[in-house]
């Protein structure tokens, strides 16, 4: 198990919204966590990169205990998390944002040679390096976020919301991108609203309401399920 | 008035302005770097000038040698004071912020007037002394180096935080320090650096000035008032903004003192502030 969630609870103060979750993500696959608004999707990502702690349960990465190791040494133990709304260095070029991404010591080794992967993977980001990030467009942006986290080698890479903003046909790419980096042997673990978009790319799905996991399974499985929808419509 | 008293006017207030904007640089840089305003920034310079003029008293040290001691005395107070009071406050609110270390410039000073009495004190006969004349204007050597030197600090200051990869994580930590976390950049370690650099420069400024300037525990109120004036003139975590603020305030202090009355020196300076505050209250300059 890549990443083993068990039973944890998230506050916020004394405010509780995550509840009992458990999740977990196996080697090469492509997990989205679904939910509607406020459900708590970032809250669980955020709880994994340890930007907030968590009460009672754990969470073990390559079946060691993470829970309490601080939110930096997440990129060298191999957790890419890409945060909700791309959150790139505005004042920075595009290049020293991709090379910010590479901070850790094995990814700095071979920062050269992985630009030119992530330049081949999205060769707009090669043409713009020089443009400073908040110049970009949004889609450009999110492009550089997620090539950001790339350049850090991770084995599993979370992103909250990766198509908000993006047209159509930009989604087209981003969902190819997507299954390139799981063939070569990247997890992924995503956050996103639009149920079937998520389903018909991911290998399995986790439906989150109001911070409790209410369904989990195979992406065939939630397609169309009753439950799904009531959550996602109301009752 | 002739031209000669209007250049030496110029001239000085150029060279004071350099000092201004290196003491500025370190309040800058730290405020960018995590939003919190170091109040004690004048008592900081207060003790380089002590440390400064101790080195040279125990030991014999004159101010010229002495000055990558204090440098680095100052750097490692920097480190002190973001561990031992700073990473408490960070998530504070503002008000707390602003308490603390306006509290912690009460304690320095305090302190400083219990360990060394508020007397003035001064450097006798440091290795740079006399003035040297030129084109009619007459320049303090001592003042002279001082300038040059801040300027020379102020330099690799812009180069470090521009062109180097620690330089670039700062940077990043300013913008946003999530994101940058995220990354696998340490925010804690950052801040500590910034607080060493930030203070660092304060230690050059301070260190040169003992050589001319009266060494006493509120000697640092008024530079850094300046400071604070440099800090939002230039544009607030903008460090380029620094350098032109600072150079502007020693002109308007100089030109000021000398066209209008120097007893209202403080008063120009503070005039522009407010115009500054009132039309453009984002700065002059941009970033970095
Ligand atoms: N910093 C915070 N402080 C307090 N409450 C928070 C904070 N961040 C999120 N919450 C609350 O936690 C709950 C879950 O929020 P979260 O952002 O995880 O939802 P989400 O599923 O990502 O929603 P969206 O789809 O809108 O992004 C919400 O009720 C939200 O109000
Ligand atoms: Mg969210």
């Amino acid at each position: 198990m890549l990443l083993d969630i068990k039973n944890i609870d998230v506050l916020y103060d004394d405010f509780q919204v995550i509840w009992d979750v458990s999740l977990n993500v196996q080697q090469g696959e492509m997990v989205a966590l679904l939910g509607p608004n406020g459900s708590g999707k970032s809250t669980i990502l955020n709880t994994i990169s340890n930007l907030i702690g968590h009460k009672k349960g754990q969470i073990f990465f390559n079946d060691a205990l993470i829970s309490n190791q601080p939110t930096f040494t997440r990129t060298r133990m191999g957790i890419s998390h890409v945060l909700e709304r791309r959150r790139v260095f505005p004042h920075l070029s595009v290049l020293q944002n991709l090379l910010l991404g590479a901070w850790h010591e094995k990814a700095r080794a071979s920062r050269d040679e992985s630009l030119q992967d992530i330049y081949r993977l999205f060769p707009k980001l090669e043409a713009r390096s020089h443009q400073l990030a908040h110049t970009m467009s949004g889609g450009e942006q999110q492009m550089l976020a997620i090539a950001r986290g790339l350049m850090g080698l991770p084995k599993l890479l979370m992103v909250d919301e990766p198509f908000l903003g993006l047209s159509p046909m930009v989604v087209k790419d981003m969902i190819g991108i997507f299954k390139n980096i799981v063939n070569e042997g990247i997890s992924i673990l995503f956050v996103e609203q639009n149920v079937r978009l998520a389903l018909s790319m991911a290998d399995r799905g986790y439906v989150l309401e109001s911070g409790r996991l209410v369904i989990a399974g195979d992406s065939v499985d939630l397609v169309d399920n009753e439950k799904v929808l009531k959550v996602f419509l109301g009752n | 008035m002739t031209f000669e008293i209007i250049l030496q006017a110029i001239v000085s207030g150029l060279l004071t302005g350099l000092i201004y904007a290196l003491i500025a640089a370190g309040l800058s840089l730290i405020f960018g770097l995590m939003n919190i305003v170091n109040f004690a920034h004048g008592e900081h310079l207060m003790v380089s000038m002590f440390s400064s003029f101790w080195l040279w008293s125990l030991l014999g040290l004159d101010p010229l040698v002495s000055i990558p001691i204090t440098v680095l005395l100052m750097a490692l107070c920097g480190v002190l004071t973001h561990y031992l009071l700073i990473r408490y406050i960070l998530k504070a609110k503002m008000l707390i912020q602003i308490c603390a270390t306006f509290g912690l410039s009460i304690f320095i000073r305090a302190l400083a007037q219990f360990l060394w009495t508020p007397d003035f004190r001064t450097v006798d006969k440091p290795l740079l002394e006399g003035r040297i004349e030129a084109a009619g204007v007459f320049i303090g050597q001592p003042q002279l180096f001082a300038s040059v030197v801040c300027l020379l600090a102020f330099v690799m200051l812009y180069l470090f935080v521009t062109k180097t990869e620690t330089g670039l994580a700062l940077q990043a930590t300013a913008q946003d320090r999530e994101a940058a976390e995220i990354l696998g950049i340490p925010s804690n370690r950052m801040f500590a650096i910034g607080w060493a650099i930030g203070l660092g420069c304060v230690g050059v400024a301070g260190g040169m000035m003992t050589n001319y300037f009266f060494i006493f525990t509120d000697v640092g109120v008024n530079f850094a008032l300046f400071a604070f004036v440099a800090v939002a003139l230039g544009g607030f975590g903008s460090i380029i903004g620094c350098l032109y603020a600072g150079i502007i305030i020693g002109l308007v202090e100089s030109l000021g003192g000398l066209l209008i009355d120097p007893s209202f020196k403080l008063l120009y300076v503070f005039a522009i502030y407010l115009l500054v505050v009132i039309y453009k209250p984002q700065g002059l300059f941009g970033r970095y």
